[in-house]
């Protein structure tokens, strides 16, 4: 195994555990937004396919780059702007903090 | 530069990871997904000016990126509240769709012979994305009604969906063992993109959710996959954190459904029967219906009422004049309050969203676990377009497919008003006794026209 591929492969393993923990404490209401955000970041993919249609010089190749990228940039803006939206629904209205009792001082 | 290049990896990768943290709290959500988004911004930033450009690459990125860049923002901004799941959906379809193309285009790249560490991930992003891509569109279909939401199936299918999967296996090993070349990776394609279909008709509309979250984790995993076939650390780390942290997403969802994942992908086998028979089992029964007027006089004299919305109060857009209907009660001395299920809507959470959107004050949405136990306390529960979710079935009948699923117990309080379009079975085409309750008023018709219906009548009470 190389050494790029084994540095992969362990960003890869990593990953897969900061994905689980860092998410595990959501409360069902941001059920929808979540995975609207992550539906979001997979949008990465758009750097790779910029990355393949950049080289594009047969007709094959500019197809393929061409739909891989709007496709991709769908994903990503698409996916940031409707997360946004709902996320907007819930600005300031965070359940008030109970008024602390005023303990009267005897 | 290549050192730049990975440092600025590394920062949209912790970007990433903190955005998730802050969008599953509900302080930062918003800021979150903010966050992830300059992550996106930078990590694009950083790749573009190390790229070698051909003239018709410089032109087909300019055109991909505004199409893109225009559908989606357009596409978001424009959708309905109620329509967010099918986008979400759609959004999702389209991100596997290019993960799978990436790695159509290295596969050409690479030639005849591949080494395995290329060529596996290459064929896993073709066929995972391919079927996150054409599940995704027959989810949409469902949820936007281009097809029906009841589970599609028929005799063989589960047959036809194996040997599916052995031709996909076959040309996988054909393209690993033998020799790359494009018959066999674009019938790889068209076969797993018949397969996501397969893979998805027979679910319930009501289950698209959960469906729609696992095929976002595919779509993660495809990404990560498009990530070894280019080495590129970005796609790697964002790809396998959405596949993993949409993975534990799913399984919250189907656990909010009080159902395991196995159930809700496969539960259409062998349960349309038990759901006909329980049908035949209470045809002939009455069901009592009220006018609005008697009805606005039933809750213009309650003490407590518990308004429960579900799916049918999206549609209409009814949250508006639901929240008429209540602040004119409030007036009225009545204690009023909302029963949120978990998965009432079509999305965990999505009714929350719909009603802060018509300023319902938060104070008055009420989560199951909270809510429950004053049902028998209330003199109405009025249900507007829910039906599933109140299903005592869930309860008392071992054969309904949603048994065990957590309901609202609207079946205790002292009057039921059951606001419905018609006597139609609800998203899960399961028969609802709540109807047949004799505690319980039927009140006909389009939710919004009810509610607004009902307004004039409480005025007038």
């Amino acid at each position: 195994m190389s050494n790029e591929l084994l540095n992969e492969v362990t960003f890869f393993v990593l990953s897969i555990f900061v994905g689980i923990e860092v998410i595990s404490k959501v409360p069902t209401i941001l059920h929808t937004p979540l995975m609207s955000g992550t539906n979001a970041i997979h949008g990465i993919i758009v750097v790779g396919a910029i990355v393949i249609a950049a080289g594009a010089n047969s007709p094959v190749t500019i197809i393929l780059g061409l739909v891989a990228v709007t496709l991709a940039t769908t994903n990503v803006v698409g996916g940031f702007v409707v997360t946004d939206r709902m996320l907007e629904m819930f600005k300031g209205r965070q359940s008030p903090k109970p008024a602390t009792p005023v303990t009267p001082t005897k | 530069m290549t050192t730049l290049i990975q440092i600025a990896y590394l920062v949209a990768a912790v970007l990433f990871i903190l955005g998730l943290k802050q969008l599953s709290s509900p302080k930062g959500a918003r800021n979150g997904n903010f966050i992830a988004a300059v992550g996106m911004v930078i990590a694009l930033a950083a790749t573009v000016p190390l790229l070698h450009f051909t003239t018709a690459g410089v032109i087909i990125i300019a055109i991909g990126v505004v199409i893109g860049a225009a559908v989606g923002a357009i596409g978001a901004r424009m959708v309905k509240m109620t329509a967010i799941p099918q986008m979400v959906a759609l959004f999702n379809g389209v991100g596997g769709g290019a993960a799978a193309l990436v790695a159509v285009a290295e596969l050409l790249r690479f030639g005849q012979h591949p080494s395995f560490t290329e060529a596996f991930p290459s064929v896993f992003s073709i066929v995972i994305g391919s079927v996150s891509f054409a599940g995704s569109m027959v989810a949409f279909a469902k949820l936007q009604e281009l097809m029906t939401g009841t589970p599609i199936t028929y005799p063989g299918q589960q047959i036809v969906n194996g040997i599916l999967a052995a031709l996909i296996l076959g040309f996988v090993i054909a393209v690993l063992a033998v020799a790359s070349i494009p018959f066999s990776f674009i019938s790889l394609m068209v076969l797993a993109l018949v397969l996501g279909v397969a893979f998805v008709l027979p679910i319930g509309g009501a289950d698209m959710p959960v469906v729609i979250s696992l095929l976002n984790a595919f779509t993660g995993l495809a990404v990560a996959a498009s990530g070894f076939t280019l080495n590129n650390f970005a796609l790697i780390v964002a790809g396998t954190l959405v596949g993993a942290s949409g993975s534990l997403l799913t399984k919250l969802m189907s656990d909010a459904m009080g159902r395991s994942l196995a159930n809700v992908l496969f539960g259409a086998f062998g349960q349309t029967r038990t759901g006909a028979a329980a049908t035949a089992g209470i045809e002939g029964r009455s069901v009592r219906s009220g006018s609005a007027e008697d009805i606005g006089t039933l809750l213009a004299y309650s003490q407590r009422v518990i308004i429960v919305p579900g799916y049918g109060l999206a549609v209409a857009q009814a949250q508006h004049a639901a929240r008429e209907l209540a602040e004119l009660l409030e007036k009225r001395g009545v204690e009023v309050s909302y029963a949120i299920h978990p998965v009432a809507g079509r999305m965990p959470g999505h009714m929350n969203v719909l009603l802060a959107e018509a300023n319902v004050p938060y104070e008055q949405l009420k989560e199951m676990d909270e809510v429950n136990d004053e049902f028998k306390n209330a003199d109405v529960a009025l249900i507007v377009g829910a039906n599933d979710v109140v299903n005592p079935s869930a309860r008392n009948a071992p054969g309904s497919p949603i048994y065990g699923m957590p309901i609202l117990n609207a079946d205790q309080a002292k009057n039921i008003v059951f606001m419905k379009r018609s006597m139609r079975p609800g998203f899960a085409g399961i028969d609802n006794d709540l109807m047949y309750d004799p505690k319980t008023l039927m009140f006909f018709g389009d939710a919004k026209d009810s509610l607004t219906k009902l307004v004039a009548a409480v005025k007038a009470a």
